[in-house]
């Protein structure tokens, strides 16, 4: 089976991209990024602020169940044009990788499946490599704490 | 040429990531890897080819006959970090269109 999601990653260069396909009509796929209760419910964070139009801002957080913060996350929208392209940042709070741009592109595909391109650019080389590294332990992480919220709840 | 983003091109064709499952444990050669698929030879040739040029293949020469194996190295590099990345995107987007699958109007 061809793959939906292909990552590009080119070796000595700060920057990735990734373009997925979606059996989504491009409305629905463009909501689930900009509309906080989607958003939360497939990232696994809460949405602590989320102003989805030109020079808006935004603010994630996650905690474990202990109340502990996680991960947090912060960023500011460069550009948003409904349906078609957000260009925002994205800086991961208390992890040395810094700040990266993140350039969305949305099209349709036909009415009911639609194509994101995703281009991320990072200060340098090392940390773009960092963070495709430190970004598989934030994603086990993650998967762990929503795993956990689920136990908590069948043991009340 | 970039080899990496060569290599990514690579293994996202689904006869070439069964040609390197079928390599995996053994050295074989073109026509014993050609009679596992229905494609026709210059088809399969030309995949090995692919796989060969970004060097995850590598050819041994035995008497008349070139046998292809796995080079190891690479595919080990190719997996250690991009794949697992790749990987979990493909997790998010997945929950992500899961998701969003139980908004769509209905018809």
């Amino acid at each position: 089976m061809e793959q939906k999601t292909r990552l590009t990653a080119e070796d000595g260069k700060q920057e990735y991209t990734i373009t997925r396909d979606f059996d989504l009509p491009l409305d629905l796929l463009f909501r689930a990024f900009t509309e906080s209760d989607f958003l939360e419910q497939w990232m696994g964070t809460k949405v602590l602020k989320l102003e989805s139009k030109k020079h808006g801002s935004y603010e994630l957080e996650t905690k474990d169940p202990q109340g502990k913060v996680m991960f947090r996350a912060n960023g500011t929208i460069h550009e948003l044009i409904p349906n078609r392209k957000i260009i925002r940042t994205f800086e991961m709070e208390n992890a040395p990788v810094g700040v990266q741009l993140e350039v969305y592109e949305f099209e349709p595909v036909t009415d009911d499946s639609s194509k994101l391109r995703m281009h991320v650019i990072y200060e340098s080389v090392e940390k773009r490599d960092q963070v495709m590294k430190f970004g598989l332990v934030q994603g086990i992480n993650w998967a762990h704490n929503r795993l956990q919220e689920v136990l908590n709840n069948y043991k009340k | 040429m970039n080899l990496r983003r060569d290599v990514f091109q690579a293994i996202a064709d689904p006869t070439r990531r069964t040609i390197l499952l079928l390599v995996a444990t053994q050295s074989l050669t073109a026509g014993a890897i050609a009679s596992n698929f229905d494609t026709a030879r210059p088809t399969v040739s030309k995949h090995l080819q692919i796989l060969t040029e970004c060097e995850l293949l590598e050819q041994e020469q035995n008497g008349r006959e070139i046998y292809y194996h796995i080079n190891a190295t690479r595919m080990k590099e190719v997996s250690d970090f991009l794949e697992p990345f790749r990987q979990l995107w493909d997790d998010r987007f997945n929950k992500l269109e899961s998701i969003m699958k139980n908004y769509k109007p209905k018809k």
